[in-house]
Formats: C-alpha cells, sequence, structure tokens
C-alpha cells in the first residue's frame, strides 16, 4: 500500500527526551584511578578513617580481579583509567541548608526531568533525593520522616551522622569483594542513598532518589543502603538519566538492602540512561550489583524494575531468602532498541524453610536490539517446601533484534517446587492493523501492545511512577514498529 | 430527508488488486451513496475480503490500477488510521486479540483518536464510562467485557458484539462489515442485526461482506453485487436475494462465461 513506510527509518528517528547538558561549573578529578584518587574521595566526602581503609581495601582485590564477560553482551575494552572519578558541581564548601540555597540551574534541570524537588513534591507525597553527578543536592521532608524515626539522606552524610548504622550494615548483602564491579564502587563510591525505617514504622510516603550523570568522561559510582527494621515498610524509587555524548560512560551501581524479621522493601526502578544512537555511539554501560537479604522470618523483598536506557545492562537484582516463610519477588521489563544490548534477570536463593519467589520477566526487543534474561533460582538443602515461580515472556519487533533465555535452576531440596514458563512472541501485523483501523496511529498502537504486554509488571509500581513508564515505553519505542 | 441522500460517498473505479503477484479484483466498479447498504455476496476466493481489507487499508495489497474516491478525496492515498479517523469502520471477521490491553482502555483510546481528529474535546474516564454504558446497553453487551483483554477469551458472539460496539461508539460514516455473521447463532445474530439496523441513518453507509444470504433476512440491503474471481458478476436490488436463496451462484457463474474453477475469467 502506499501508506507503507520503512519501520527502520522512523525508528532511527526515535529522540531521547532527556539528552540535555547543564551548563554548570563543574569540579572534576582529571581520568584515572590510583591509591591518592581514593584519598581524595575519601578526604572530600570527610570520611572516617575505617571507610577509607575499607575503600582501599575494595581498591586492592580489584586490582587483582578481571573485568566479567559471560553476559550475553558485546563492548569493545573499557580504559578505567580514562574515566574521572569524581565531579561535583562548585558551591560553597557547606551543603545547602535548604533548596532556596540550591543552584537555580541545578533546580531547572531537575525541574526538566520532571522531578519534583519542591512543592510539587509535598502534592505527590513523595520524598526525593537528588544526586547529580558525585553528589546529592537536596534530600527532601527529611524533618516529616524524621519524626517517625526514619532517617532518608545522602549516604556520606549517614556515615558521619549515623556511623553505627553504616558500619553495620555497610557491604554485608554485597562484600566489597563479591565482583569486578561491586568492587570497583566500594573502592570510588561517591553518593548515593541511605534508608532505616524503624521497628514497626510503616514509612508514610514514598522515598525516591534521581540520579542524573551531567559530566563528560565521568563515571558514576553510587550505593543505596535500605534497612528495613522488624515489621516496618518502605517502598523506595530511582529514576536515572543523562545526557547524549558520542563516548560511552560507565555507571557502577551497588544496592544493598536488608529486611528484618516482617519487614518488606518494595524497590523500584525507572532507568533510562542515555541508551546511545541508532548507529551504537555513545550511552551508558550499566553495571550493577542490587541485592536484598530476607533476614528475618516473614520479610519480603520486591524488585520491580523498568529498564529502558542504557546502551549495555548488565544487572541483576537478587534476594536471599535465608529468614523461614520469606518472600522474594522480581517484576521486571527490559527494552532493547536501536543497538542496545541487555542481559538482566535476578537470582533467587532460597535458604529459609517454607521461602517463596516469584519472577515475572518481559524482555522486548526491537531495532537491533539484544535482551537476555538470565536467572539463578537456587534451593539449598535445608530450604524445606520452598516454592518458587518464573514466568519470562519476550516480545520481538521487526527481524533484526533478537531475544534469550538463559534460565539456571540448581534444587538440592526435594520439597521444592520450581515451575519455569517461557514464551516469545511478535507484535502481529493484525494487531497493529486492528489498532490502526480504529484511529490509533502505528505508534500509539505499539504503545499500547507493549504496555498490555508489561502490563504484570507496571502494576507493580507505585502509582505515580506506573504512569511516567508507560510513557516512558512508548518513547522508547517510537518509530519501532514492525 | 438528509442534504446528503444520493450523494456518492465511496467511487470504486475499476479497481484492480494483487496479493503476492497474484491478481485478486479486476476491475471492480462500485457507488456508494450516503445513506445506502450494499451486500457484497459470493462464493469463497471470491475476492469479498480482500476488497474489504483494501478499502481499510491493510498492507499488503497491491492496487495494479484504478482509484478508489470517499468523500471526494483519494482513499487509497490515506493510511488506515486517517481513514478510521474520516470515518470509515471494518467490523473484522476474526477480531483480533490484544492480550494485556483492557476493552475499555482500548475503545477509550480508539473514541478519543477519532474524537481529536474531529475537532471534538477528548472524553475522561467518567464521561466515556456513561457513553459506553448507553452503548453496550443498545447493543446488548455485557458490562464484563469492559475489563477483559481485548477479545481475549472472548467467543466468537463476543468477539461480534465488541465489534459492534466498537461500531457504535465510532460512529462511522462507512461500516465494512466482513462476514459480521460468520460463528453466529441465531440469537447472537439478531442481537447484532439489531445493533446494525440502530445505526442505519441517512449519512450512513454500510458494505456487509457476506457468504450467506441468512444475513440479509436480518439487514435488508438497498443494493446486492454478487462478486465471482474478482469481478462483479452481477448487481441488482434486494429481490436478487432471492433469487440467490433459490438457485444459488451456479447459474451466475454459467451466465457469465466462468466455470467453477473460474477458467473463464479474463
Amino acid at each position: 500500500m502506499s501508506s507503507a513506510e520503512d519501520p527502520l527509518d522512523r525508528l532511527v528517528k526515535s529522540e531521547y527526551k532527556a539528552g540535555f547538558v547543564t551548563d554548570i561549573e563543574e569540579e572534576s578529578l582529571p581520568p584515572g584511578l590510583d591509591e591518592d584518587v581514593i584519598r581524595f574521595i575519601s578526604a572530600k566526602k570527610g570520611e572516617p578513617d575505617w571507610l577509607l581503609e575499607w575503600r582501599l581495601a575494595a581498591f586492592r582485590e580489584w586490582q587483582k580481579m578481571t573485568e566479567p564477560h559471560w553476559a550475553h553482551v558485546h563492548y569493545p575494552p573499557i580504559d578505567y583509567q580514562a574515566i574521572s572519578y569524581w565531579a561535583a558541581p562548585k558551591r560553597p564548601e557547606d551543603r545547602p541548608q535548604s533548596l532556596d540555597e540550591v543552584d537555580p540551574e541545578l533546580l531547572e534541570t531537575f525541574e526538566k526531568l520532571g522531578i519534583p524537588l519542591h512543592e510539587r513534591a509535598a502534592l505527590a507525597g513523595v520524598a526525593v533525593d537528588a544526586v547529580f553527578d558525585s553528589v546529592s543536592v537536596a534530600t527532601t521532608f527529611k524533618e516529616k520522616l524524621a519524626e517517625h524515626g526514619i532517617i532518608f539522606c545522602p549516604l556520606s552524610e549517614a556515615v558521619r551522622e549515623h556511623p553505627e548504622l553504616v558500619r553495620k550494615y555497610l557491604g554485608k548483602v554485597v562484600p566489597p569483594t563479591d565482583n569486578f564491579f561491586a568492587a570497583l564502587n566500594s573502592a570510588v563510591f561517591s553518593e548515593g542513598s541511605f534508608v532505616y525505617i524503624p521497628k514497626g514504622v510503616r514509612c508514610p510516603m514514598e522515598l525516591s532518589t534521581y540520579f542524573r550523570i551531567n559530566a563528560a568522561s565521568t563515571g558514576q559510582f553510587e550505593r543505596t543502603l535500605i534497612i528495613a527494621d522488624e515489621d516496618s515498610y518502605v517502598s523506595y524509587l530511582e529514576g536515572c538519566t543523562a545526557p547524549m555524548r558520542d563516548e560511552n560512560q560507565l555507571h557502577a551501581a551497588v544496592v544493598e538492602l536488608i529486611a528484618e524479621r516482617g519487614a518488606h522493601i518494595k524497590y523500584s526502578t525507572v532507568q533510562n540512561w542515555y541508551p546511545g544512537d541508532a548507529e551504537g555511539r555513545g550511552g551508558i554501560y550499566n553495571f550493577v550489583t542490587k541485592r536484598g537479604l530476607c533476614q528475618g522470618e516473614h520479610s519480603k523483598i520486591s524488585w520491580t524494575q523498568v529498564e529502558t536506557g542504557s546502551v549495555i545492562t548488565w544487572k541483576y537484582p537478587s534476594c536471599i531468602l535465608r529468614g523461614d516463610h520469606s518472600v522474594g519477588e522480581f517484576y521486571s521489563v527490559a527494552i532493547s532498541n536501536l543497538r542496545q544490548q541487555a542481559d538482566t534477570g535476578t537470582k533467587m536463593i532460597h535458604i529459609g524453610k517454607h521461602t517463596s519467589s516469584t519472577i515475572i520477566s518481559k524482555g522486548i526487543s526491537a531495532g537491533h536490539g539484544s535482551n537476555a534474561y538470565r536467572g539463578l533460582v537456587k534451593v539449598m538443602d535445608g530450604a524445606e517446601g520452598a516454592r518458587n515461580f518464573t514466568q519470562c515472556d519476550s516480545l520481538l519487533m521487526g527481524d533484526t533484534c533478537s531475544a534469550h533465555t538463559f534460565p539456571y535452576i540448581e534444587v538440592r531440596n526435594p520439597s521444592a517446587q520450581v515451575e519455569h514458563e517461557a514464551t516469545t512472541s511478535k507484535i502481529s501485523e493484525d494487531q497493529l492493523f486492528y489498532c490502526r483501523t480504529r484511529g490509533l496511529d502505528p505508534e500509539e498502537a505499539v504503545s499500547l501492545i507493549v504496555n498490555g504486554f508489561c502490563k504484570e509488571v507496571i502494576n507493580e509500581l507505585p502509582m505515580e511512577f506506573a504512569v511516567e513508564a508507560q510513557k516512558l515505553l512508548g518513547v522508547s519505542l517510537e518509530g519501532a514498529v514492525g | 430527508m438528509s442534504a446528503n441522500e444520493k450523494q456518492p460517498l465511496l467511487v470504486i473505479e475499476d479497481l484492480w488488486v494483487q496479493v503476492e503477484d497474484k491478481t485478486i479484483l479486476k476491475g471492480i466498479d462500485l457507488t456508494v451513496n450516503y445513506g445506502e447498504v450494499h451486500a457484497i455476496m459470493g462464493p469463497n476466493g471470491s475476492g469479498k475480503s480482500t476488497l474489504a481489507n483494501v478499502l481499510a487499508g491493510r498492507e499488503g495489497y497491491e492496487v495494479t490500477r484504478g482509484k478508489v474516491t470517499y468523500k471526494g478525496r483519494d482513499l487509497l492515498a490515506m493510511p488506515p488510521e486517517e481513514r478510521a479517523r474520516e470515518g470509515i469502520f471494518l467490523a473484522f471477521q476474526y477480531p483480533v486479540e490484544i492480550p494485556g490491553v483492557n476493552n475499555i482502555y482500548f475503545l477509550k483510546a480508539a473514541v478519543n483518536a477519532v474524537r481529536k481528529h474531529r475537532g471534538l474535546p477528548e472524553l475522561d474516564a467518567m464521561d466515556f464510562l456513561e457513553l459506553v454504558k448507553e452503548k453496550m446497553a443498545q447493543m446488548k453487551v455485557r458490562e464484563e467485557m469492559l475489563y477483559r483483554a481485548v477479545n481475549e477469551g472472548f467467543s466468537g458472539g463476543e468477539k461480534k458484539r465488541n465489534e459492534i460496539l466498537q461500531m457504535a461508539l465510532l460512529e462511522p460514516t462507512l461500516a465494512i462489515l466482513d462476514e459480521i455473521d460468520s460463528g453466529l447463532d441465531i440469537d447472537a445474530l439478531r442481537d447484532v442485526a439489531d445493533g446494525v439496523n440502530a445505526l442505519r441513518g441517512p449519512d450512513r453507509s454500510f458494505i456487509m461482506v457476506t457468504h450467506y444470504q441468512r444475513l440479509l433476512h436480518y439487514i435488508e440491503p438497498d443494493h446486492i453485487h454478487v462478486l465471482a474471481y474478482g469481478e462483479v458478476i452481477r448487481s441488482g436490488d434486494r429481490t436478487l436475494a432471492h433469487e440467490l436463496e433459490e438457485r444459488g451462484y451456479g447459474w451466475l457463474l454459467e451466465e457469465a462465461g466462468m466455470d467453477a474453477q473460474g477458467a473463464g475469467a479474463p
């Protein structure tokens, strides 16, 4: 028909909407990594000696380690000496005491991203920590949360104000030498969020952190630590964006969650780092270690992620189900469009009795994208009555993309029940045509079909962010009509 | 009386259509005026569904000759969504399932896409719910169908009712019903026909594609065209339906100089 257009042509036109650069005075270290750099970062943060030693120990171990290459992703070697490990907006030495003291240009950046730091935050009922390159620029609602005994602050502040908590838990779930990228993060982590929910407290609002890489040639190495004490509840969301740049930038974060007896942590991610262009130039390398420990009985950790950005994603938010009757959940949507490559999934380690886990993974491949689900379900000897349900669905758009599934199941207890379901489908011409005959244009139609495909995951997101995620899915696939 | 009466809405002239090098339609001429109901009948493989799909804009059909004018515009130059917004509606023979998408969400998106194009304000959730409930009552569609995924797990009858509900909501100028009667029991057929008849009016035209003349007892057409091997071999008024009921298609094929394989076709 005359209306036929080359879908790939339109694919190229899809645009990254958070790709602007903020023109702000930044202070950054020259590229390179040695012990002096680590001492510099630690001194900048005013850290105690134990933490500097902890960093240095991680660095020495990291030097002996090699970058992992088992993931189904391909990229040229990373020169770790070509990266700057510190960048921060210049401003008076003291942290701003209120938002009014924050550089207006910065506030504008977060406004552009649609992140409510001001009154809008109050309306949305969300407490926000905003991290710009290596430092946190604003944390909202601290006082209100403090009334409940909740601590929500930048990690560097927690190190100063609550050293006993940080020292007790830092590196307990993801040890500094856990893997190559976790070791690198342990050595050079610059900022991140710290959350502590006391016993029996249900956090009255969503907590969220927005990460923004702005400076060129820098890496971002944030570290988040969330502790939910007995019978507490918290819902936490992180969002990420970065400018469009021709070079690749490294993001190697570590997130540790600890849920004590009866506690529930819900951790949601909307990841929209710059995905690179249609030829695969630029984009963020997203090499992240996220792990939660269900320490106590009847504790629960739920990971929900919507991964639309980054040129390479290497990420396996996992749960260690130590407490009896503890529950782990992983809900994921990962999109690989353009030249994006994602190798993502989860690990569910069943140690306690009657532990259960659910894995729902939705992979969407378009353009020249490659999408792999990699998941491990491990049931240890003592995990009497453990249960797992895994569902992996892949959706292909066009015929230049690919989808892969690598499920690993290790069961050492005969009473375990493990189920795995997997499907691969294509958006059919029939579905598209049907929507178009009802007046929807091809982009709207794809967005509708994809949102239907991802619904079980989107439903897990906090309401305010579900809408945002749905829009993002549409934007990420703009033009990717097969 | 409408100002549109006897004005042509759709004019098909010498339409030739090819699918993967096979010529399916061979010089169709057809004029549909405002307010008219046309039935396209014919044996299997005659090109009826191809005609419906070409009018709705499905890809994969190559028009090799001829033209189609709709509301005075070149229909073939318009993408399917524009045709829909301009008032063409295709009721599918096999309505498509869209897993995970709530029917009500889908219906609202469609209605608002069309309203936007027509310069009307988009309906919010409350206003839409009111509208859809009204139409559902008219079309005898059960409310729970709103909250299920589009056509997923619907019975054959439910799918067809859902098509008619969409038609009622979108208020098309030209509705093309592709085998709307297939797979329906007699009660469902009556309800679907009642739904269509309720929508008949001087400003709305219908093209019904059907294999069986049974449907014509319920929806009486103004004109009947018999299609065989890609050609209109006979056109007439509704009395032609009775002739077909008694004699089948064979005699028409013979008169057209075609045998059962269409060997005599030009």
